[in-house]
């Protein structure tokens, strides 16, 4: 007689609803150990808004803060440092910034509220480096004698103008973002923030 | 032996499977007589792991994994590592053993993968071998990559932050996968308190099943050997082959010259040249961690060069796909690939000895090349010029070596293997 004739089906029954039971417990147990992977409650309320005070900031100055452990960059923008942004759309991956990352406010050719400031995230949209200042033009830069001034990626060399915009050809996907926020008084900003959410 | 220790050793084997085990793995494990120079590298793996995990559990006792700012200012365990290095009697030492022993831990892995291909070490029937191998090598690279943002330097913390943000390529899951990483919206204590965990716990413990499942597979098949022949096919009357010798003493004795000979360059290494010409431990990670600058030269260590290189090789977009998720696929392929190897070989024969001279052609093309993506991998990239065109150029030959090896691989002109191992 085989081993499948002598089988007590109710029993086999029985085992198969057993493991299915035990199965789905084990793998509810695994919840609670993911979760405890994600941001903690901490880390989700340490996102508070920062002012920045940008009257000590001379033209061609830019200056750093840290919202929500990333740096914030804040450049004064000069008018030959705004002329140049009209002359580069067709060597930029997204001029329009359609893709790219920003509040309503800031979609524009400079990408900011008041052009004079642009406030962006300085973190590279590619893998996450904070690119430098190359704001010296032409071949004292080191990136060619075309080159008006802008921000070089140190680490897979990523290039964006003075609008924080990316040349076509780079390993970045997009411009570097701006984050929300607001003038609460002529030369104070406060990022994070902009009142309308 | 005495009676008294025999009557002992019987006892233990009637509870315990010692002798036996004993003769399966080494006085009756018989490997082919012509192991030579490149059988090294396999014990040497095994040593420098225990060196990790010794060197490992004693800095444990001083570290701390803390990622905020002591009374100075500086990152706690930034300061740790100050202290292991300047206040902990032998720290230094044992840190530096650590720090070194992590770069020689990927030298002789990577000679030890070499061998496999000189020799199709990774052929049938050792397929699961050379895959537990594979497994070996990305734990590895998981294990150095979570190590090194411990000492929460600047490249630690820019390497991570680089190596994190890879997977936030992945489409639709990438950016909550980045995040479950990272524990955090940045790479933070959270990060750097999982990162620790994993590095002394998680992943040294599939590194530990993972070698043992591979010398388990190893003992089962039989050693290849430079020839590429069985030795299995021909053997004496007791069934023991003719071309075998057992491992203990025979190669016992064998790796401990090969452990000296280590021990001089690593000693070396360790008491001259610790920090390895700022290629073992990167000159800008004696800085801590500064989550708003950038160094403006940051390079992954060197063991990790030629597959960063295949990263920074791709940027055009693909199929509506950043250039970015490609680059990740680039680099991940470059390093699965070699898993494949077992099926893309498809020469009659085993050895280099005995392929043609395609085979050994691409082969030597591509040592040059992995060389080449590894210094690329250090450099600079310089927008286009020379030095990218070149990443592109070898990376593309990179996966040509693998993924055209079934057809050179068949049409080459193969001499006779020998009946049995010569010399």
């Amino acid at each position: 007689m085989s081993v499948e004739e002598k089988m007590d089906s109710g029993r086999r029954q029985l085992l198969l609803a057993t493991s299915v039971a035990g199965g789905a417990a084990a793998a509810a147990t695994a919840v609670p150990f993911v979760a405890s992977l994600t941001p903690s409650e901490r880390a989700k309320a340490a996102g508070a808004p920062v002012e920045a005070d940008v009257s000590k900031l001379a033209p061609g100055e830019m200056m750093t803060v840290e919202w929500q452990g990333k740096p914030v960059w804040i450049l004064r923008r000069t008018e030959e440092m705004l002329a140049t942004l009209d002359k580069l759309d067709d060597q930029l991956a997204d001029p329009a910034s359609d893709k790219s990352v920003q509040p309503e406010y800031a979609k524009n050719k400079a990408r900011s509220i008041k052009p004079e400031f642009l406030v962006t995230i300085g973190i590279c949209t590619h893998l996450g480096c904070s690119p430098s200042q190359k704001f010296k033009i032409g071949a004292e830069s080191g990136l060619g004698d075309a080159w008006p001034g802008g921000f070089l990626c140190p680490c897979h060399g990523s290039t964006f103008d003075l609008a924080a915009r990316v040349y076509a050809g780079k390993p970045a996907p997009t411009n570097l973002d701006i984050p929300p926020h607001k003038y609460l008084a002529d030369t104070k900003i406060l990022i994070g923030e902009d009142g309308t959410a | 032996m005495t009676t008294k220790s025999q009557a002992l050793l019987n006892w233990v084997d009637e509870r315990f499977p010692l002798t036996s085990t004993w003769k399966a793995h080494l006085s009756e494990y018989y490997a082919p007589k012509n192991f030579n120079f490149w059988y090294f590298f396999g014990s040497l793996a095994l040593m420098v792991l225990v060196i990790q995990i010794v060197t490992g559990i004693f800095l444990v006792m001083h570290y701390k994994p803390d990622a905020s700012l002591n009374a100075s200012g500086v990152p706690v365990a930034f300061a740790a590592v100050e202290y292991i290095m300047r206040d902990v009697p032998g720290g230094w030492l044992i840190r530096y053993m650590h720090s070194t022993g992590a770069s020689a831990f990927f030298v002789v892995v990577y000679l030890h993968m070499f061998r496999g291909m000189l020799y199709g070490s990774y052929r049938k029937p050792r397929e699961l071998i050379w895959l537990f191998g594979v497994g070996i090598f990305l734990a590895l690279m998981a294990e150095a990559f979570m190590g090194y943002l411990l000492p929460w330097g600047q490249m630690s913390f820019w390497g991570a932050q680089v190596i994190v943000n890879l997977f936030s390529a992945i489409p639709v899951i990438g950016p909550d996968l980045a995040l479950v990483i990272r524990g955090d919206f940045v790479v933070s204590d959270a990060t750097l308190n999982r990162f620790f965990s994993f590095h002394v716990i998680a992943v040294p413990l599939v590194l530990i099943g993972l070698v043992l499942a591979h010398i388990v597979a190893l003992h089962e098949v039989g050693s290849n050997n430079p020839d590429g022949v069985e030795i299995k096919k021909k053997k004496d009357a007791n069934g023991i082959p003719l071309d075998g010798i057992p491992f203990h003493p025979y190669y016992t004795v064998k790796d401990i010259v090969g452990v000296v000979g280590f021990l001089f360059v690593f000693s070396a290494v360790l008491f001259f040249a610790p920090e390895g010409g700022g290629y073992f431990l990167e000159y800008n990670n004696f800085l801590p961690a500064d989550p708003l600058v950038t160094p403006p030269h940051i390079a992954p260590v060197w063991y990790f060069t030629p597959f960063y290189s295949l990263l920074r090789a791709v940027t055009y977009p693909l199929f509506g796909l950043d250039a970015k998720f490609w680059g990740v696929i680039a680099m991940g392929a470059g390093v699965v690939i070699f898993a494949f190897l077992p099926w893309l070989d498809r020469s009659p024969v085993k050895s280099i000895r005995y392929k043609g001279p395609i085979f050994k052609t691409a082969l030597v093309l591509f040592v040059i090349i992995f060389f080449i993506l590894g210094y690329l991998g250090v450099q600079p990239p310089d927008n286009g010029g020379i030095k990218d065109r070149t990443t592109q150029i070898c990376s593309v030959l990179y996966f040509a070596f693998f993924l055209l090896m079934p057809f050179y691989s068949k049409m080459d002109k193969c001499k006779a293997e020998p009946e049995r191992v010569t010399s």
